[in-house]
């Protein structure tokens, strides 16, 4: 089947989320992609949890081969100058190298860009890193889960009488990735046009700032500061989660017009909620915590997923807070082939989600499970770069591939 | 093709027409492409987008051209209006659409297109490099298509929201709506990878991005697949193998960080010695802290270690914090509000902040940058989000030759 970047080939030497995010996309849509590892450095989500059956082993997290399907995998030690070598071999294959290191790293292997533009002018290169490549900041380590901190979406999750909480996910590791996926392909159409190749320096919080572009406006423009506000919105009300009848299930709704409030106080048929108090927005926002309360009030005695079929069917938003069981359950789910299921060698069947878009022509598809440490070295040094039997043997004597 | 704005002949973009038919669910697509150097067209229905009148508001003046909301999203964007429900309307988006290396965007309920004759089948009859992102909240077609959905229902349906916020309350959403800005920046890729397909083969495609789909964040739904358990919410907590603090309170604010084991440990050591020079590690300067591994440490160690650590916090601002972890190679960040970001030094140092004229208040606002810089960069704010209809004599006059009499026509017929 054809796919939009069939033909596209990548040397990929990103790591953990904000890297691997990257080059699955593209390798969703066809894009051949080589993910170099070596033995003494595996990417650190293969010790990610939690590993299949519960039993480590560098090739049984669950979180690694979510992340990294569709991509081959090859081990090589990048500390030896032989080693060196075949990554420049790889660079030579490949229209695009990526890395995700902290700066200052390729350099060492003598594999920065400068270096690369030598042998290959054409070559595109994406560094992706927390704060850029450059700035004062730019070798602070950090985790995802903590860069949302310094974007500011840490500050945007929380209770306003309690401290922020944030997500317990590197969030930026879902917005940065896909503009760094954007800035690929424009690159890989420039060079098409222009022969000209190019070094992209992602900084994932400028990234993930976009995502907060209002309230920036907010504070540069009338000086106001965003913080948490639970689950609240200035123009509906009520508008939260409400706890449903079972074990931590809740149903979210939110009401922003009069005829969805209307539509509400009748499906409840709650007399409190017919009182003057609520019969308004202003009125709703000003009684918020007892409305709130009305509501649980008739969600507790309702499973769910009933309080969702019930509230749709009068045109109303509501929706079930779905648990990653749920996931698997949901029809509309199953309905798009969300989820990929993948047979890997060592841990089974993995559950990995599709892209979330469809695209007629060219479909995002799954076409390998995630590649076990060094599971295709042979392949790519033989198929694609050309290397005989015999110097493949050799190199692995010296332990190159390892 | 590209009125009058400037052309880059080195843009690879520069060429392709985006007719951007989004409410709030899709802005950031148009924008992403139009920074890009796209020429996008913000279509809006006569009188202007309903998004308008989403907040806050410049100087909180309730107007549909001083939405911040609308401006901080449609950036880089020429603006007409056209009601798409009119004949008229409708021949004049076929028009626009008909042309090469044009890209239509739109977020209307699935089957609305199609009733007004301008869905994908239809418009590609006469244009087959037609490239056609649509988005919704959950996809074009199943079960729940047609459900009434907002911001905080599609986080709840995602699986994301159930794992956010304290245990002893309802599961969170952002404050900030983030269900749009994903689903806007999928579909401007989508749209990109269909561009690089169709500059190869002269074909275009339909594309179909559902927002939920966005929110469903891999790690969720995979470990429930895999262990049967359910990803809770922890509060300020990361749990892995164990449960580890990742906010702290401090003098001024709150700080991002949590114990690190195993592998980088040495930025737990490097926390403690700064705690130590102040005396204020309590003891865990003596411990060997190589023997720690996330296996072989119990929960009421790490509660112990967090709580010493929690009170150094409190003794520190978020300034003294940030710079001093910076130094000392420790993984921490402040927890920044907007404010902060304006006044964060590394964004400084790379000249993150653009600032985008307003020539009709005479004034200039400080946008946020770009989201990748590149040797060959061409992405810029071109221009601030467009006034109601404020191109609409440069696209029906100039470019597509209405004369002013029709289009005073079209005006007073509700087309325009």
């Amino acid at each position: 089947m054809k796919q939009a970047l069939s033909g596209v080939k990548i040397a990929d030497f990103t790591w953990v989320a904000a890297g691997s995010f990257v080059t699955r996309i593209l390798a969703d849509c066809g894009a051949t992609v080589v993910k170099i590892e070596s033995s003494s450095r595996p990417d650190p989500l293969r010790s990610e949890y939690p590993y299949a059956e519960n039993i480590p082993g560098i090739n049984r997290s669950a979180t690694f081969a979510t992340y990294n399907p569709n991509k081959y995998g090859i081990a090589l030690n990048l500390n030896t100058s032989k080693g060196q070598d075949i990554a420049r071999r790889l660079v030579k294959w490949a229209d695009i190298v990526t890395e995700n290191f902290s700066p200052g790293t390729m350099e060492r292997w003598n594999l920065a860009y400068s270096d690369l533009v030598k042998s290959k002018p054409d070559i595109i290169m994406l560094s992706t890193n927390m704060q850029g490549s450059t700035g004062t900041y730019a070798k602070q380590p950090g985790f995802g889960n903590m860069l949302q901190a310094l974007t500011g979406f840490t500050a945007l999750l929380g209770w306003p009488d309690r401290g922020p909480v944030g997500t317990q996910l590197a969030y930026t590791d879902y917005i940065a990735p896909y503009y760094a996926a954007i800035a690929i392909v424009l690159a890989l159409e420039h060079r098409q046009r222009f022969g000209e190749g190019q070094y992209i320096d992602q900084s994932q919080l400028e990234a993930g700032i976009s995502f907060l572009s209002s309230p920036v406006l907010n504070y540069t423009v009338n000086k106001v500061i965003d913080g948490a506000m639970g689950n609240r919105c200035y123009y509906a009300a009520p508008h939260g989660a409400y706890r449903c009848q079972g074990n931590d299930r809740w149903c979210a709704i939110a009401i922003f017009t009069d005829e969805e409030w209307e539509s509400l106080c009748k499906i409840t048929g709650s007399r409190a909620l017919t009182e003057n108090r609520f019969a308004t927005l202003l009125k709703r926002k000003q009684n918020e915590d007892e409305l709130d309360r009305l509501i649980e009030q008739w969600t507790i005695n309702h499973r769910a997923e009933d309080v969702v079929e019930i509230l749709q069917s009068s045109g109303i938003a509501a929706g079930l807070v779905e648990t990653g069981e749920d996931l698997h359950r949901d029809p509309q789910l199953k309905h798009r082939k969300h989820f990929w299921f993948m047979e890997h060698p060592e841990i089974g069947l993995v559950s990995s989600s599709a892209p979330p878009f469809r695209m007629t022509k060219t479909p995002p598809r799954p076409r390998l499970p995630a590649p076990c440490l060094g599971e295709h070295t042979k392949f790519v040094c033989t198929e694609f770069l050309q290397m005989s039997e015999t110097e493949f043997t050799e190199l692995e004597k010296e332990g190159v591939f390892r | 093709m590209i009125g009058n704005k400037e052309i880059d002949k080195h843009n690879t973009l520069a060429s392709t027409r985006v007719l951007d038919l989004t409410d709030e669910k899709g802005f950031l697509c148009g924008k992403i492409l139009g920074d890009l150097g796209a020429d996008v067209i913000k279509i809006e229905k006569p009188g202007g987008d309903a998004a308008r009148h989403i907040g806050p508001f410049y100087h909180d003046i309730p107007d549909p051209e001083k939405s911040l909301y609308w401006w901080a999203f449609n950036t880089s964007k020429r603006g007409i209006t056209l009601n798409i429900e009119t004949r008229d309307g409708q021949e004049i988006f076929k028009r626009l659409a008909k042309n090469k290396n044009v890209v239509i965007v739109e977020s209307f309920p699935p089957g609305h297109m199609a009733r007004l004759g301008l869905d994908y089948t239809e418009l590609s009859k006469t244009n087959p490099g037609l490239i056609m992102a649509s988005i919704t909240p959950f996809g074009q077609s199943g079960p729940y298509k047609d459900y009434k959905a907002s911001d905080i229902t599609i986080n709840a349906m995602s699986g994301f929201m159930y794992t956010c916020g304290d245990a002893d309350r309802a599961p969170l959403r952002f404050s900030i709506e983030q269900t749009y800005p994903h689903a806007g920046l999928h579909a401007a890729m989508a749209s990109i990878f269909a561009r690089y397909y169709y500059q190869l083969t002269g074909e275009g495609q339909y594309i179909d991005v559902s927002m939920r789909d966005c929110l469903i964040l891999g790690f969720i739904p995979s470990v429930a697949y895999t262990t049967g358990v359910n990803v809770q919410r922890p509060g300020p907590f990361v749990i892995r193998y164990l449960r580890k603090r990742n906010v702290f309170q401090c003098k001024d604010g709150y700080v991002s960080t949590h114990i690190q084991l195993g592998r980088l440990v040495d930025k737990t050591i490097h926390l403690v010695d700064w705690m130590h020079e102040g005396r204020m590690d309590k003891g865990l300067k003596e411990l060997d802290w190589t023997k720690y591994e996330n296996t072989n440490t119990s929960q009421e160690q790490i509660d112990q270690w967090d709580e010493i650590i929690g009170e150094f916090f409190l003794t520190h601002t978020k300034d003294e914090i940030a710079e001093g972890s910076l130094g000392r190679d420790i993984m921490l960040f402040p927890v920044n509000n907007a404010k902060d970001l304006l006044e964060n030094k590394q964004l400084m140092e790379r000249n993150f902040w653009e600032y985008v004229e307003h020539p009709e208040l005479n004034t200039t606002i400080i946008y946020p940058g770009k989201p990748f810089k590149s040797t060959k960069d061409r992405w810029r704010i071109s221009r601030r989000a467009p006034l109601i209809g404020e191109h609409n004599k440069e696209i029906y006059i100039d470019e597509l030759g209405f004369t002013n009499g029709e289009l005073v026509k079209l005006k007073q017929g509700g087309v325009i």
